[in-house]
């Protein structure tokens, strides 16, 4: 129980802000800081050309788009582990639309296997109970697996150009197009979660379910909600994979879905729900990039780089923390 | 306003607030309710009493609309609720404050206070600086002084209490539920939250008022219904009731336990647990007591006078700052759980569920968990030394479960406190501290914790006994220290709460007299420390 002194020092009223708590702070700071070592020592490597910088967008686009859907589906006190391989899904789907009924119809194709794959997974955790950590992993294979099935393992060519511009290639101006995919995904992410009665019913769901149900909100639909907009945002994240690369395989997105998840906590969203910002979850996806982009023009192999990014990950997540267990 | 208002055109008289007939519900092969009436009116504080399991919890849920009933009817203001669901019960103005805190934490009050109903700016987006300004006027209103920006989480359990009174009243609840809302209280916290409840009653809200602790029901509340076994067994004006009569309706037999206190033998031993000006790193500050064998040493305050403080403190959870702590004449260098246990020291937490048991587990498990050396050979957990130890302990204790496999989820919270006695009674612990032993189980148990306690000391025991409740305290305990604010401040033999030249010899009243001069030891304790 609090005492006395903890509860004034505590109740004393506090500016709020975006950048409000210091577990948040701690991942600008994180991020600036690494960037600054990495234009040090890597500016020979051309880390700071503008090319590379661009480039990095480009790479984790997908990434910060999915991690805007995963601050829901965390805030809310569910896991969407399906996200990875439900993008290799829908890119393999959309890929072969396109194919057979031309550019709307991949479009069409892919949102809505993320519309059904989000709706199954919210009807399997919602209505038969079993944990969304569960019935994401089972649907995790099964994504997979049929994605394998359909395609036969192979890659399925996009020669759409129109579809492999918008989704992937193309360019606004100097900005390429997959920046203003993560843009638009982070301000409305970031205005629905803060701004919208949806948003504030998610933190509540996450926060305390029981008390969210008594206050008259409908917490079973939140769920079913989140999973599916994950599952849409995770869909497009696919469509986003087989513009940049102008197919369709079950391979993209592997594995995504543990820096997905990575990139929201480093960003100050709880594990545990009830907590989350959208523009913490897009600095630490752009962090993961960072990370892997200087490691690379380090020049470290493959095995090097991931041992050298699980560890950077552990230390960014230890730090914030720590941070959370002091305030 | 929908399914709540009044209707007009109806008999003149006032319809109750609340008019539930006949309310049945089982679950599974249990009957949890059956028949069960209750009739809250218009600015009345009502008391709903009645064990752990008794069925409270069962027809306020009921109330609440999370639960529907099998059988009967709820009437609000007269007309009859159709629809069992929680908005249906929230837009007929009923709101509930629970025990497990109907706030969610990661959110600040002024969002908590206008959850699900937003105030939103011509955008149709949220306007938090609006919330902050309304929340910031309704506080003000109650005479509170909390910051409606801070987190939640923040706050105190007191502030918490509040907020959710604020909350609810800002939603034109007319029947508004309390369920044990002073179990985190101080007793300042209390009586603002009374003057809070008294002003709501004024204003014609019903009032339903749950809680195990009758001071406070006498205290407070015009009527009570009193409930037993998923029955109702009376409805009666608070004046015609007793403080023997409530007990002897809700517990079915004449209550002992707390009235029998003066029989008690003191019998002091060597002394056990010795704390030499022992402070910690905030609280307690330099404390000196000792627990002889065949002792019960009670210790008295309000919350935050460090009394939890100074149990982690001994059982080593918090190290110790300054001083001495000696277990039989032996100091005990870095104390750590595990070397307090070594010393034969047990501690009885608080917050049993989360401190004293897996809730998952079997009463055997969770009784078994605390020997599993003494039981197993290399790593072999031997079923019958398991067995012998698991059946000792439910008998001494009379611990009512199924089996020994039963979860202990599935006990009531009486049970469940006994199995954490258990688990501990079954390492054969020479010193037990006991933090809150009793809190929010029903009467009978409560007696027999007392009663058990008692034994543990006539067996050569040294038990330092932490409580709120001081009857209880007083029911057990051979000598009572007074703490505020870290320190001792006053410490009473048994003869001088109840001296032996008291005018009367009636048990209840010596008792209600000793009650009187603890309290207002602790009252002046706090107000000087």
């Amino acid at each position: 129980m609090a005492d006395q002194a903890t509860v004034a020092h505590s109740a004393a009223p506090e500016k709020k802000s975006v950048f409000s708590s210091w577990r948040q702070k701690i991942i600008y700071i994180g991020f600036v800081c690494i960037f600054a070592v990495f234009a040090a020592t890597l500016s020979d490597q051309g880390f700071l050309d503008p090319n590379n910088l661009l480039n990095i967008f480009r790479q984790t686009a997908m990434i910060s788009v999915m991690a805007v859907a995963m601050t829901f589906v965390l805030a809310a006190g569910e896991i969407d582990l399906s996200v990875g391989a439900l993008a290799g899904f829908s890119s393999v789907v959309t890929a072969m639309a396109i194919k057979v009924a031309g550019f709307p119809a991949g479009v069409v194709a892919g949102i809505g296997i993320g519309i059904v794959v989000g709706v199954f997974n919210g009807l399997v955790s919602t209505r038969i109970g079993i944990p969304s950590f569960l019935a994401t992993l089972a649907m995790m294979g099964i994504a997979k697996g049929v994605s394998m099935w359909i395609s036969a393992t192979a890659a399925i060519p996009i020669l759409n150009q129109t579809y492999a511009y918008v989704f992937g290639g193309g360019n606004v101006g100097p900005v390429p197009i997959l920046l203003v995919w993560t843009a638009v995904f982070a301000v409305v992410g970031h205005l629905v979660l803060r701004k919208t009665t949806f948003g504030r019913r998610v933190l509540a769901t996450g926060g305390n379910e029981t008390a969210a149900r008594y206050t008259g909100i409908d917490t079973r639909a939140i769920k079913m909600q989140v999973l599916i907009v994950s599952s849409v945002t995770a869909a497009v994240a696919g469509m986003l994979y087989a513009g940049r690369l102008q197919s369709g395989r079950f391979q993209f997105g592997e594995g995504d879905e543990l820096s997905v998840i990575a990139a929201a906590v480093l960003g100050g969203t709880s594990l545990f729900g009830g907590a989350g910002t959208v523009i913490g979850s897009i600095i630490g996806a752009l962090m993961i990039g960072l990370i892997n982009n200087g490691l690379i023009l380090m020049g470290l192999e493959y095995s090097q780089q991931l041992i050298a990014r699980g560890a950077i990950i552990i230390l960014a997540v230890a730090l914030t923390q720590q941070t959370r267990r002091q305030t | 306003m929908g399914p709540g208002s009044p209707v007009t055109g109806r008999s003149s008289e006032p319809a109750n607030a609340v008019r539930m007939t006949d309310i049945g519900k089982a679950f599974g092969g249990v009957q949890a309710l059956d028949g069960v009436n209750l009739e809250v009116r218009h600015g009345e504080i009502h008391a709903l009493l009645g064990e752990n399991g008794a069925g409270k919890s069962t027809l306020l849920k009921i109330l609440r609309g999370v639960q529907p009933p099998d059988s009967g009817i709820i009437e609000i203001d007269g007309v009859p609720l159709i629809e069992h669901t929680p908005e249906a019960s929230r837009a007929a103005g009923i709101a509930m404050i629970f025990q497990e805190m109907s706030l969610i934490p990661t959110l600040t009050v002024a969002q908590n206070i206008f959850l699900n109903r937003e105030i939103r700016n011509h955008l149709g987006l949220i306007d938090d600086r609006e919330a902050v300004r309304v929340a910031r006027r309704l506080i003000e209103e109650f005479d509170v002084d909390i910051d409606p920006a801070a987190q939640v989480s923040e706050l105190g359990a007191g502030q918490k209490q509040l907020i959710e009174i604020v909350k609810a009243v800002s939603q034109k609840t007319k029947i508004l539920v309390l369920d044990e809302p002073t179990s985190a209280l101080s007793s300042a916290e209390v009586e603002r939250l009374f003057a809070l409840l008294k002003r709501l009653r004024s204003e014609g809200v019903g009032i339903v008022y749950v809680s195990h602790r009758m001071d406070e029901i006498t205290k407070i509340a015009d009527r009570a219904t009193i409930l037993r076994d998923g029955r109702h067994v009376i409805t009666a004006p608070l004046s015609a009731l007793t403080l023997e009569t409530i007990v002897e309706h809700i517990v079915g037999r004449r209550s002992r336990g707390f009235s029998d206190h003066s029989a008690v033998m003191i019998r002091q031993g060597l002394p056990l647990l010795e704390l030499v000006n022992v402070s910690g790193a905030r609280k307690p500050r330099n404390v000196t007591l000792t627990v002889h064998a065949g002792e019960v040493v009670g210790v008295a305050g309000l919350l935050g006078s460090g009394r939890s403080a100074l149990a982690r403190l001994v059982y080593g959870l918090e190290p110790v700052v300054v001083g001495q702590i000696r277990v039989k004449g032996r100091a005990i260098a870095a104390s750590t759980p595990r070397t307090a246990s070594a010393a034969g020291i047990a501690l009885i937490p608080e917050d049993r569920l989360r401190q004293g048991v897996v809730i998952q587990h079997s009463v055997a498990n969770n009784i078994a968990l605390s020997v599993l050396g003494r039981i197993s050979r290399r790593s072999w957990i031997s079923r019958v030394a398991m067995d012998q130890i698991v059946v000792e302990q439910m008998r001494r204790l009379r611990i009512k479960a199924e089996a020994p496999e039963t979860p202990v989820q599935a006990l009531s919270g009486g049970n469940q406190q006994k199995v954490v006695l258990g688990k501990w009674l079954a390492t054969d612990p020479d010193i037990l501290i006991l933090d809150e032993p009793t809190a929010g189980i029903d009467i009978g148990s409560k007696a027999e914790i007392i009663v058990l306690i008692r034994e543990l000391a006539s067996q050569g025991k040294g038990v330092l006994l932490i409580s709120s409740e001081l009857p209880e305290l007083l029911a057990a305990s051979d000598r009572i220290i007074v703490m505020a604010n870290g320190r001792t401040i006053r410490e009473f033999g048994r003869r001088d709460l109840d001296p032996d030249d008291a005018v009367t010899t009636d048990a209840a009243e010596r008792l209600q007299r000793a009650e009187q001069r603890l309290q207002i030891a602790i009252q002046e304790a706090s107000a000087n420390g």
